[in-house]
């Protein structure tokens, strides 16, 4: 099923993000990176459901909303009734899931400017929740919450206990890297199977594909709900790497960033929005030494961008692709 | 309960004019222009300006908002929305380029203005009195009064003037509109201007009341997608209808819930989920924008 040419690469990726990168951290002493290259993995993840709904034709500027949720999701699990980190995880992701059902029932009959309207205020409604609930403990947040712990299946360690470890931050990295594989692969397998082919006709004419047998409804909330649950497992482990939550962790910015990352590296390529939020993240951070003219450098890198890309940065490849 | 009302009228007057910029660049071009609410910012702090600074009359700073916002959004449509529109294979890349043009409003206005709240003195002196039924500053009343007359003025331009009957063309069929002999290049331009101007005149207005400073703008932005959801995008009774609702919902919804906290937002953004569930489109939208 997979070329010699796909292994290949997916065995170069691993070796650059498991070897590679830690080797040149550790050479050049900038230990710091770990973190940068931490938040940039898992905020690809929140990233690629972005993009997985962008892939059924819908624009959604609400992945703050479910990285919030799976965090609250998460830390008040561990908090509150002693849960392992390791078992959270996947209920903050499940929850998740199930309030996209919920909430996306009604609202993904909605399209075009009007489903991204919708979920940008569902993000500023999701952290005017998380002030108001009684057991979210306000505009205080949460905070110390524990390290990860051991994860045993059978009495084996599968994963060691974060705060044994001499070194938390490269756990984190591996663990990042690790998840951000496994979700590139889903959505990789999801769109190279008949699912896949199934969203690209919602994407392209939602009413030609029910027209023909196609169960839209049903389709658009299983995207959306896959979606989500990637925001939420992504916002449960960044809760576990600051250990703190407040309502403000997640709010509208990131939202439009998560978006903004799936167009910056091109809406037509699987790997796209890794590569926009590896950018816009680095991008961000490189320009901290401009000082006051940061944000105006930026955003002015991000509109000639766009004039001169508009199909994303990953649509350079296409035109070297299409003159040999 | 005559208090309620009024407070909603004087919100929703100025909340319907930033939400009729809005929706007629939606309306025309098919762009979210996220930097709404950072080109609102933008007026106030030139009226400020204007006025605090240079001493000028506060009218002249309100006119100086509006010519300057006007020619900053004809120039962003013709040198940045018009050829990403023209080579994107998607519609929706403008989103990205309107979001680089909010953070680069919010850097402009950081190193120009700086981070401090701005204000103005106030443009009338005095309080309104009706037997403390209602009560209300004359500033207030007088920064009402000439939003509804700006709303006013906007609808007869639409209605009865050549670039208004144009727009509204353009809105309703580009093609069609085309093919009549509309140029469509420099009406999508006229039309971003005035929008951006509409965005300007807002802030210059309640510079004079609530000051401005520099995070207003996301605020801004989401408040005015809420109103051009509740009355469907892309159209003006929409938009005006949206902004007065919303208006009075804020109003109603701080004097009934204030006992139970900060929760005025969210039973609004709850109920706005519910209308959308049952009438996506807004009141007077048609399906789909």
């Amino acid at each position: 099923m997979m070329s010699k040419k796909t292994i290949a690469s997916l065995a170069a990726f691993a070796l650059a993000v498991y070897a590679v990168v830690p080797l040149a951290i550790a050479a050049s002493g900038r230990l710091d990176f770990y973190y940068t290259l931490t938040s940039v993995a898992l905020l690809s993840i929140a990233s690629a459901g972005v993009w997985l709904t962008f892939y059924i034709g819908r624009i959604n500027i609400g992945q703050g909303a479910y990285a919030l949720m799976g965090g609250y999701a998460s830390a008040l699990l561990v908090t509150q009734l002693g849960l392992g980190f390791w078992w959270t995880l996947p209920l903050a992701g499940a929850f998740c899931a199930l309030v996209a059902v919920l909430i996306g029932l009604p609202i993904l009959r909605l399209r075009g400017v009007y489903f991204a309207m919708v979920t940008l205020v569902l993000t500023e409604v999701t952290r005017l929740t998380a002030l108001a609930l009684p057991f979210t403990n306000g505009a205080k947040g949460i905070t110390s919450i524990p390290l990860p712990g051991a994860l045993t299946i059978l009495g084996i360690t599968v994963i060691p206990d974060f705060s044994t470890l001499e070194n938390p931050k490269l756990a984190f990295y591996f663990m990042a890297v690790t998840m951000m594989m496994l979700a590139y692969a889903l959505v990789w397998r999801i769109v190279n199977s008949r699912l896949g082919h199934l969203c690209r006709s919602l994407q392209q004419n939602e009413e030609l594909a029910s027209s023909i047998g196609v169960n839209t409804a049903y389709l658009r909330v299983l995207a959306y709900a896959i979606s989500s649950f990637m925001g939420g497992i992504a916002g449960a482990s960044f809760v576990a790497i600051s250990q703190s939550l407040y309502p403000s962790s997640f709010q509208v910015a990131d939202s439009v960033n998560f978006m903004l990352n799936c167009f910056l590296g091109g809406l037509g390529y699987v790997f796209g929005p890794m590569l926009g939020t590896l950018l816009l993240y680095f991008g961000w951070d490189l320009l901290f030494a401009t000082g006051r003219f940061q944000l105006l450098i930026y955003s002015s890198l991000m509109i000639v961008l766009m004039l001169v890309l508009p199909n994303g940065v990953l649509s350079l490849l296409e035109r070297k692709g299409a003159r040999a | 309960m005559e208090q309620v009302i009024a407070n909603g009228l004087y919100l929703g007057a100025q909340y319907a004019l930033i939400a009729l910029g809005l929706t007629l660049i939606f309306s025309l071009m098919n762009v979210l222009n996220f930097a709404h609410g950072q080109m609102y910012v933008m007026g106030g702090f030139i009226t400020y300006t204007a006025v605090s600074q240079f001493g000028l009359p506060f009218l002249v700073g309100l006119v100086c908002s509006a010519v300057i916002l006007a020619v900053a959004g004809a120039l962003l449509e013709r040198f940045l929305f018009r050829p990403v529109i023209r080579k994107s294979r998607r519609d929706e890349s403008t989103m990205l380029l309107a979001a680089g043009v909010a953070f680069f409003f919010d850097a402009v206005i950081l190193l120009v203005f700086g981070e401090k709240q701005r204000g103005v003195p106030k443009i009338a002196d005095g309080v309104f009195n009706w037997d403390f039924r209602i009560v209300m500053p004359y500033d207030r009343i007088l920064v009402g009064l000439l939003a509804i007359a700006m709303i006013a003025a906007f609808i007869l331009f639409m209605q009865h003037s050549r670039a208004g009957r144009a727009m509204r063309a353009l809105a309703q069929d580009k093609v069609a509109a085309q093919l009549m002999g509309v140029d469509v290049a420099f009406y999508s331009m006229v039309g971003f201007a005035t929008g951006a101007m509409l965005a300007g005149l807002v802030g210059g207005l309640l510079v004079t009341i609530t000051g401005i400073n520099l995070g207003m703008g996301g605020p801004t932005s989401i408040k005015a997608f809420m109103m051009i959801m509740i009355g469907g995008a892309g159209v003006i009774s929409g938009a005006i209808a949206g902004g007065f609702i919303l208006g009075m919902m804020e109003s109603v919804g701080l004097t009934v819930l204030a006992s139970s906290g900060d929760i005025t937002y969210l039973v609004i953004f709850a109920s706005l989920m519910v209308f959308l569930a049952i009438r996506p489109q807004g009141l007077m939208g048609k399906p789909w924008g």
